[in-house]
């Protein structure tokens, strides 16, 4: 059975400058993929190559579509919920507001009511500042947002660009733990971009190593933690 | 007290004008950071557009939600045909394109309905109301009133709906709003739509007093200008307080100061003045440019 | 590279030739058209150095022509001065008068510079009938001043006389512009307008270049508003509305921003247009001005001067390629 996300030789480039020089990897439905390295590797960039951010070369497979012609907004309407580096906060409206328009697409208007409440249980804390300008919030509590919107979506796939950047390392846990379980409980995929390995090993089950533009290395979680150059180099030990 | 009542009431409904045509300025501005030069001459044009439904015979209310549903899809089509193109393009180039559509809207008026003032009818009765002792002009309060209810309707939208909350994201942050599957290039594409409609909201009240000539916008369109800056550019509020503050201060300075033939160097005075000494006006944002 | 330049000189003397030339060939309505052509070469310059050059958007420039005017107006009919005096001083004036402006103007980026000048434009006609400075400017009415007559008796009548003395002047102020723009000057107007802030950086003085462009560049449009009032023998209030200053813009940008021959392209255009669509209706140069400029952003972004370098690149190249064939 094909995986619900297929990447074949994929390059991208902001402007002249090329970033990534063909990238292949996939990620079966239901399962946690992590892709790993140093700033600059292009994580970030093969993310933003999935939801047709950046100009691309490649083939891009969603569920069995082709989607690297595709612009972002139709590709959100697949099903795929990116949560971008910075969190792409909508900072002059209030949290309530940046949730419904994570559910912008949605045509079940009862069933993102219900969504709501699912969120609100997640985060509690993002239910009591509802109203709150989302600008004025900590950055744990927009980092939850940003996730809680991209589940608004009731995503199949969710990208997760860098989401325990500037934590403290008590909030990042309290997110993975709740990513683990929206993972179990909703199938939700994610594809999860991540600076700190050793937390991103913890939570996925697939890993792919980003060097340069390049896939250097690939595995199940386990395999990449008992990696010795990966242990040297990023695990710290 | 009676004369500086009535100029006060009489700066309020021009006010009220000029608050709508700061409100639409100042949605495009939001959402792409430029200022359309051609608000006024669109504007003039739709009440042209008015005047001839009327002219042909149809009653004035009809004539009116006609003309604001065809200004609407103006707008739409102006954004999407000639402003697309030129959406990333240096400054220069974008208001060399505005004010090339300033110009074809002026010259289209004066071609297809000559520069002779045509008299444009008012919906509201020509006897002055009486409130308490003073005297109002029906047409004044009539003004306010249509302005007032256009101003809450959008507020409303906005507020409100999802469409609205829609245009809001994209104004603010078109990436983030193309994650939520916003099709910003539509929501642009609106934004100019509800502007043209307002701007004709704005033609239509406004052209029973001054009466109706290519010319008839752009005195006002510098007020607007002015209020939109004294609000601060980027703010819908403050625009429609600038616009209002503005009308009141252009009728009691005509009135008492500095004579009426010299009025529109108020507007003048305030958007230098504003430009130097607070570009982000009284609600505003400061901006701030990264090296 | 001595023969390029001998070449480009005796190009030049050719055009000189036949521009004193052609007041004789045609008609005097035409001769002053042509006078008018000059007009606003000059004054397309003026605008070009501040916006072309420097990126300094103005959608006001007509102000300048408008003081330059008033103040050949005045200076004739009020107190009787010669009709060449009036250019210098209106110069000197208008440079006073645009470096002031451009001191406020130092604030105000790109868009702002646009609105605070279009409001200037906008403007201008209700200031120039203000009340108290009737009895200096004639109010609504304006003020008529008499052409002048040819000195030293020279066989040639008014309107040739005017046309020539035009062509002094412009031949003065294109060749200084033209040294102006090619030196120092010119690359720091350019750095300004392309990297404000390396420029700064580097040592260029922003502040100081942007006011002087936005002086030199007003002392032009006033130097030609001087000569326009001197030719057409009027000036009014209502003649110096925002179309003014939009006709120098449609101007600039059909001509070529950033370069000298464009401004006498764009003066061209700019006067040929009304004498064939007049016909059509009052109202058709008009649409025709804003479809062309739109037109001109979309196709051609940098006028009939950049599509004739371009095209004459072309033509080089490929004859540079047939001789390296042979």
């Amino acid at each position: 059975m094909a995986a619900l996300l297929e990447v074949a030789k994929l390059h991208a480039a902001y402007g002249l400058t090329r970033v990534l020089h063909g990238i292949d990897f996939s990620l079966e439905e239901g399962s946690i993929v992590a892709l790993l390295g140093a700033n600059g590797a292009g994580k970030t960039t093969t993310l933003r190559a999935l939801c047709a951010m950046v100009q691309t070369e490649g083939e891009i497979s969603f569920a069995g579509t082709r989607i690297e012609r595709k612009a972002t907004e139709d590709i959100v309407r697949l099903g795929i919920a990116h949560v971008p580096d910075g969190r792409g906060t909508f900072v002059h409206l209030s949290t309530e507001e940046n949730l419904r328009l994570g559910a912008y697409v949605r045509k079940d208007k009862r069933a993102v009511e219900q969504d709501f409440e699912r969120v609100y249980g997640y985060f509690p804390r993002l239910k009591e500042r509802r109203h709150q300008q989302a600008g004025t919030l900590s950055g744990g509590e927009q980092q939850m947002l940003a996730v809680s919107r991209a589940l608004m979506l009731r995503p199949r796939l969710l990208l997760l660009d860098e989401p325990s950047f500037g934590l403290a390392p008590l909030i990042v846990r309290e997110i993975f733990d709740i990513m683990r379980a929206i993972n179990k409980s909703e199938k939700v995929s994610i594809l999860l971009v991540e600076q700190n390995a050793a937390m991103a090993l913890d939570l996925a089950d697939r890993a792919y190593l980003i060097e340069t533009g390049r896939v250097v290395l690939s595995g199940t979680a386990d395999e990449i933690k008992r990696n010795d150059a990966v242990r040297r180099s990023y695990l710290g030990y | 007290m009676d004369a500086f009542l009535n100029q006060v009431f009489a700066g309020l409904a021009t006010g009220g004008i000029y608050a709508s045509v700061a409100l639409a300025l100042v949605m495009i501005y939001q959402a792409t950071h430029h200022v359309n030069f051609a608000q006024g001459e669109i504007a003039m044009f739709s009440t042209y557009l008015a005047w001839t439904m009327i002219d042909a015979g149809m009653p004035y209310w009809p004539a009116f939600f006609f003309t604001i549903v065809i200004s609407f899809v103006l707008g739409v089509l102006i954004e999407r045909i000639i402003v697309r193109p030129v959406e990333r393009a240096p400054v220069l180039s974008v208001v060399v394109v505005f004010i090339g559509l300033l110009v074809i809207f002026n010259s289209l008026a004066g071609w297809i309905y000559t520069y002779t003032i045509k008299v444009f009818p008012s919906p509201f009765p020509t006897e002055p109301v009486h409130l308490g002792s003073h005297l109002f002009s029906s047409h004044q309060i009539g003004a306010i009133g249509v302005t007032l209810v256009v101003l809450t309707l959008l507020f409303a939208f906005f507020r409100y709906t999802p469409l609205g909350l829609a245009m809001r994201a994209a104004a603010q942050n078109p990436d983030s709003s193309r994650l939520v599957g916003i099709r910003v290039g539509w929501m642009l594409a609106l934004g100019w739509g509800l502007a043209a409609a307002i701007g004709a909201v704005a033609g239509m009240m406004v052209a029973p007093s001054v009466y109706l000539d290519p010319n008839m916008m752009s005195g006002i369109l510098l007020y607007a200008f002015a209020a939109a800056l004294v609000g601060g550019i980027d703010s819908p509020g403050g625009a429609v307080f600038g616009g209002f503050l503005v009308g009141v201060l252009e009728n009691l300075l005509g009135a008492y100061v500095i004579g009426n033939e010299l009025k529109l160097s108020v507007a003048l005075v305030l958007i230098i003045g504003v430009l130097v000494i607070r570009p982000s006006g009284l609600f505003g944002k400061i901006h701030v440019t990264r090296v | 590279m001595t023969t390029a330049s001998s070449k480009h000189w005796i190009g030049a003397l050719v055009v000189l030739l036949v521009l004193c030339a052609l007041p004789f060939l045609v008609s005097d309505y035409h001769t002053f058209q042509l006078t008018l052509v000059l007009v606003y070469a000059i004054a397309l310059l003026g605008l070009n150095i501040l916006t072309g050059y420097n990126g300094q958007i103005s959608l006001g420039h007509g102000a300048f022509y408008a003081i330059g005017a008033y103040v050949a107006a005045v200076m004739m009919d009020k107190f009787g001065l010669p009709y060449w005096l009036t250019v210098p001083v209106a110069g000197v004036v208008c440079l006073a008068a645009g470096f002031l402006f451009g001191l406020p103007a130092l604030r105000l980026e790109g868009l702002y510079l646009a609105l605070a000048t279009f409001a200037l434009g906008v403007s201008m006609p209700q200031l120039l009938k203000y009340k108290h400075l009737e009895e200096w400017t004639g109010g609504v009415q304006g003020i008529t001043i008499l052409k002048p007559d040819p000195p030293f008796d020279l066989p040639v009548n008014q309107d040739q006389w005017l046309y020539f003395f035009t062509l002094a002047v412009a031949i003065v102020m294109f060749l200084l512009g033209w040294n102006l723009l090619r030196g120092r000057v010119g690359r720091s107007l350019i750095a300004i307008r392309d990297q404000p802030i390396a420029a700064e950086v580097m040592g260029v003085n922003n502040a100081l270049y942007k006011s002087l462009a936005f002086g030199v560049s007003a002392m032009y449009t006033g130097i030609a508003g001087a000569l326009g009032a001197i030719a057409v023998q009027f000036v009014a209030p209502d003649s110096f509305n925002i179309f003014l200053s939009i006709y120098f813009l449609v101007g600039i940008v059909i001509g070529g921003l950033a370069s000298i021959p464009g401004a006498i392209y764009g003066a061209i255009f700019i006067q040929i247009v009304p004498n064939i669509a007049d016909q059509i209706s009052k109202a058709a140069p008009w649409a025709i001005y804003g479809v062309f400029m739109i037109g001109f952003m979309y196709l051609m972004p940098t006028g009939v001067a950049g599509a004739i370098r371009i095209a004459w690149a072309r033509v080089r190249h490929r004859s540079q390629s047939r001789g390296k064939r042979q």
